[in-house]
């Protein structure tokens, strides 16, 4: 068995001195892992680096082996943002998360547009909104999307401000006020389509993050990965910093 | 084919970085060969290294005494500290004679694949020490990998409180001897990011 693709490096696990056991999430296997001969060696412990987009080739001796990958460079993401903290804590999150929430071996290839979009504009203006897209496109593809275009009361489509803790479906001012100490906020931005500020990206995570913890993480009796809450906290500190 | 104390020899020999099965036999081997000359004194050495090594309270390093040798040194220069992942960092940076000042070894990084959070790694004995006083600067010499920037990001936010310590990181870029079209993406594009008029 053997195949050949573009990935995005998700994880890398030390095994032994000098192997390592690598996660991948591409188009076409989804999120795959594979065992690097040297993969921690001097020479190639700057590609296995969670990210990075590798061009790999992937070889077992039968499909459910966990088999070896050999790969190249494609893009060198990891290095772009070490010396951006908030970026580097949004790819931590953004590689954590997928690599905790996706099964394995299970194609998602709109996720892996979406990570591929979130890298490209990683430390450019408003990513984080992409990165509260790519966790909203999360859901979807694990069947836990959220309706945010119309009222689920009165079918509105304008002035959309909670969404429904037990639907995931967005509610209008008028429909929600009277319970809107039990609804989430909806960022604008989400609403909108705009890039958004600070403050809505931490809503935007506050309103992922209730539905990822209650549908994924939750029912494999596993919390939300520290990366992201780490990436919420560079977030909250950026936010006193800078307006965004 | 051999007695148990062979067998249990080689398979705790095996368990030694850069030693497998085969290399352990050998090694087995070689100490059974050589008994006076190489294996009670080793065998001796190690019984004194288990009893007699510790790890130093200040800063995580190995020794004989606690506080270790370099944090005793009166001659190092105690208004700075280089914080290191390892205890091998700390080791290497002491074989290059590059730095004269202490040491904070963190024993790790933040990880995420492997559940390894700040609670686990010596950061709060670390702003313990910078709230301690007099210390002027803090250079962190974390690996250039994601986690280890990721580590260093956060010891940052830790040690941002102290207005008055300046906070600095090793260099990324050109390694000495170092070939450009040798090298890879992400060094060429640190290299180009760091570099300073000449």
């Amino acid at each position: 068995m053997e195949w050949t693709e573009e990935g995005v490096l998700l994880g890398s696990r030390s095994h032994g001195e000098a192997a390592v056991i690598v996660t991948l999430l591409t188009a076409g296997h989804g999120r795959h892992a594979g065992f690097v001969h040297g993969g921690a060696s001097s020479g190639q412990r700057s590609l296995w680096q969670p990210g990075n987009r590798l061009r790999v080739a992937w070889r077992g001796r039968v499909a459910e082996q966990l088999g070896t990958f050999r790969g190249e460079l494609v893009t060198a993401h990891a290095a772009r943002v070490l010396d951006d903290p908030l970026a580097l804590a949004g790819l931590a999150a953004a590689c954590a998360t997928l690599d905790a929430a996706l099964p394995e071996r299970e194609p998602h290839p709109a996720l892996f547009e979406g990570m591929t979009a979130l890298l490209g504009a990683l430390g450019h203006e408003g990513w984080p909104s992409v990165y509260v897209h790519l966790e909203l496109g999360l859901l979807q593809e694990l069947g836990f999307g959220l309706d945010l275009q119309q009222c689920a009361a009165t079918g509105v489509r304008d002035e959309l401000l909670y969404v429904s803790p037990r639907t995931g479906r967005a509610v209008s001012r008028a429909a929600g006020e009277p319970y809107r100490d039990k609804l989430l906020a909806l960022p604008p931005f989400l609403a909108a389509r705009q890039v958004g500020t600070v403050q809505e990206w931490l809503q935007g995570l506050e309103l992922t993050g209730y539905f990822l913890e209650r549908h994924v993480f939750w029912p494999h009796n596993k919390p939300l990965p520290p990366a992201r809450q780490r990436f919420i906290e560079a977030l909250q500190r950026f936010s006193t910093t800078d307006s965004g | 084919m051999n007695g148990p104390e062979i067998v249990r020899m080689i398979q705790l020999l095996a368990k030694l970085p850069g030693l497998g099965p085969r290399s352990a036999r050998r090694a087995a081997l070689h100490l059974l060969k050589k008994r006076e000359a190489v294996l009670r004194p080793l065998a001796q050495a190690l019984e004194q290294a288990a009893d007699a090594i510790r790890t130093c309270t200040v800063c995580g390093n190995f020794d004989s005494v606690d506080p270790c040798t370099v944090c005793r040194d009166e001659r190092r220069d105690s208004t700075t500290i280089c914080v290191v992942e390892d205890v091998a960092d700390l080791w290497a940076m002491e074989r290059g004679h590059v730095f004269s000042g202490r040491y904070h070894v963190l024993g790790g990084t933040l990880s995420a694949l492997d559940g390894v959070g700040p609670e686990d790694l010596n950061i709060d004995s670390l702003v313990a020490r910078v709230r301690g006083g007099g210390v002027r600067e803090v250079i962190l010499a974390t690996n250039a990998t994601v986690d280890g920037q990721t580590t260093a990001h956060y010891v940052a936010d830790r040690l941002a409180a102290f207005a008055d310590v300046k906070l600095s990181r090793l260099a990324h870029g050109l390694p000495v001897g170092g070939e450009i079209d040798h090298l890879d993406d992400g060094t060429l594009s640190a290299a180009f990011k760091a570099r300073r008029a000449v």
